[in-house]
């Protein structure tokens, strides 16, 4: 391409690129739409939020918007996710990294297939699990918990955390491990000196994925937590949507309130994002 | 020979009073995440499937098998309420796989371009699948309502002040609250299998699953565009020129060329979205719920309220267990094959 626009005259009109451009342009307005309408009208205040000014931008910014009924409502659930998410990801990507290395590297007769089976329970509905689980939750006391909801996620993001671990690893050269034994360093020191280091990246990725998918999980929540005020702020967020005496300006202001911390994650670490979508969609 | 393995031995390092095969250990390693999973998946799955098999219909627990075998699922495809269940899935995941592959392609193509802003672009496009199927649901909620959103748009641009200058009928959809079925082919079954004219489901397309799978394309969308800009990377212009060179026009290069080689990422992006919209259940339910005459409804929502409103037990498991089998059509032979890959 930098061959062909050397020998091209300067300055001249390129109408493809201007045609590209537009069409990306207006897919961009459309993506961008219901962001706009949640962060507009979630900024309009109860006296000013009218259905019929929908699509207008607020007329003036006061504090007593959307934003602040709706973290008055939210708040709580929003400590509640936090508490969930962040134990939830550390642990599954923890178990993730030790999985993922011995199914690249130490692997065993039949540990392909075992690999396979456990790759199952990341794409089953859960919903053919849910009806034991909850007894299950409800014999051993998790059940209405949020370390319940923490033991559901970690076990349920086993899968996928050791099949990206295990994709990363199995590109780290063997080399480094038969270095390593040559040194006199058995499976799991050569997991902590040598593989552990190097899996950094592996582990930013994996953690944001998992961030993401625990942060916005619905199903889980709904089923394992009926107590309101210890549910995740999804499903209070729809709780929230479906109370008839809201105004929905504060219903779009929580939708926001809701979305801030994965969409933080996607704004600054979108790169990191970008390598978990690839890594985790099996092969691609 | 005898000198060489001497000297290997003594490089070895000092055995351990306990020395286990690493291959062992490796395995003894797994085993706690193999039973987990094993407990989790597979026995909670039998449990399901027994459960189905029963009696337990009430609060009351009651695991005796239900005489006939498989009485509820007979009892199951016989409700209305599941007939259309299936309906919407199956009209759902045709339009939603097809929105969302040809935007999602469309959008990785022209992002192929390398033109100045691309990664603005493309960081826009993939934003929503960053966010929870709940507050896309909200926000399409409101958009697709036909008191709000759209409608007030045609309105605002003179839409129907026009159309009634013109004596029709304003366009006003009901979108999410359209009862609607169009295009129904019962009278057509019929002819092949005269029965079907008996039955109440309306086969066809409910209108109001139409605006759900267009929040579901803008949420991932950007997720099909991803895949395939990370399949699009690993092809090397030199194929590109080489087609050019040949006389393959632009359109050509994708048509005939990288459209074929990407034929791997197709595959997944089909699966993912595949076993996405049988599963769908938060965007549907904070969208627009069972909708009108279970004109938005879906298994998964079938299930959740036989299981946890109704206490339907063997109803509940039994249409999960349903939606176990369809995922697994399309997973089982996805996972075989990259299984084989690997061999």
């Amino acid at each position: 391409m930098s061959a062909q626009t050397h020998t091209r005259p300067k300055r001249r009109i390129h109408w493809g690129r201007i045609v590209i451009w537009t069409v990306l342009f207006l897919m961009a307005l459309f993506f961008l739409m219901p962001i706009y309408v949640m962060v507009a009208n979630g900024l309009k205040d109860a006296p000013n939020v009218s259905l019929s000014t929908m699509w207008y931008p607020p007329t003036q910014v006061t504090m007593q918007n959307g934003f602040v009924g709706a973290w008055a409502r939210l708040s709580p659930n929003m400590v509640n996710s936090l508490i969930m998410v962040i134990p939830a990801t550390i642990l599954s990507s923890l178990i993730g990294a030790i999985n993922g290395y011995l199914f690249a590297k130490w692997k065993f007769r039949g540990s392909d297939v075992i690999f396979t089976l456990l790759l199952f329970g990341f794409f089953i509905p859960y919903q053919s699990i849910l009806l034991p689980l909850v007894r299950f939750l409800q014999i051993i006391g998790a059940y209405g918990q949020i370390w319940g909801l923490v033991l559901v996620h970690v076990i349920y993001g086993i899968p996928i955390t050791t099949l990206i671990f295990r994709n990363y690893f199995a590109g780290v050269p063997t080399e480094l491990l038969d270095a390593a034994r040559v040194d006199g360093a058995g499976l799991i020191t050569t997991f902590t000196r040598v593989m552990l280091p190097l899996s950094i990246p592996a582990f930013v990725v994996v953690g944001i994925f998992q961030f993401t998918n625990i942060w916005n999980d619905f199903l889980f929540g709904i089923t394992v937590v009926p107590n309101p005020s210890a549910q995740p702020v999804t499903i209070a967020l729809n709780n929230l949507s479906g109370t008839f005496s809201v105004d929905w300006n504060v219903v779009m202001a929580g939708a926001v309130i809701a979305a801030l911390p994965t969409a933080i994650i996607y704004i600054f670490l979108g790169r990191f994002f970008i390598r978990g979508i690839l890594a985790g969609s099996v092969k691609g | 020979m005898t000198t060489a393995s001497l000297t290997q031995a003594n490089r070895q390092p000092p055995r351990r009073r306990w020395h286990i095969p690493e291959r062992t250990q490796s395995f003894l390693l797994l085993l706690p995440s193999i039973l987990a999973l094993i407990i989790f998946v597979y026995v909670f799955i039998s449990f399901t499937f027994w459960v189905s098999l029963s009696n337990w219909r009430t609060l009351k627990i009651d695991l005796s098998l239900r005489e006939p075998l498989f009485a509820t699922y007979g009892e199951l495809f016989g409700m209305v309420r599941w007939q259309a269940d299936l309906r919407n899935t199956f009209v759902f995941t045709v339009f939603f796989i097809a929105f969302a592959l040809t935007l999602g392609l469309t959008l990785a193509i022209l992002l192929d371009r390398h033109l100045r802003g691309n990664h603005i672009f493309r960081n826009i496009f993939l934003f929503p699948y960053a966010l929870s199927f709940v507050v896309t649901g909200v926000a399409w909620r409101w958009i697709f309502n036909p008191e709000t959103g759209f409608n007030i748009f045609f309105e605002m641009l003179g839409i129907n002040a026009l159309l009634q200058q013109m004596g029709m009928a304003p366009l006003k959809p009901g979108w999410i609250t359209d009862p609607n079925v169009v295009l129904q082919v019962n009278q057509l079954l019929a002819y092949a299998w005269p029965p079907a004219l008996g039955w109440q489901v309306k086969w066809g397309i409910p209108m109001a699953m139409i605006p759900i799978a267009i929040a579901a394309t803008w949420q991932l969308s950007g997720f099909v565009m991803a895949l395939y800009v990370g399949g699009m990377a690993t092809i090397s212009d030199e194929v590109r020129e080489a087609a050019r060179i040949d006389g393959a026009t632009e359109f050509q290069v994708y048509q005939k060329v990288i459209i074929p080689m990407l034929r791997p990422v197709t595959i997944s992006v089909v699966v993912i979205l595949l076993h996405v919209s049988l599963k769908i259940f938060d965007l549907v339910y904070t969208m627009s719920g069972v909708g009108p005459g279970f004109a938005t409804d879906v298994p998964s929502i079938f299930v959740f309220e036989m299981m946890f409103k109704a206490t339907r037990y063997n109803l509940g498991t039994a249409a999960a267990i349903v939606m176990l089998l369809l995922v697994a059509l399309v997973i089982v032979p996805y996972l075989a094959s990259s299984l084989r890959q690997e061999d």
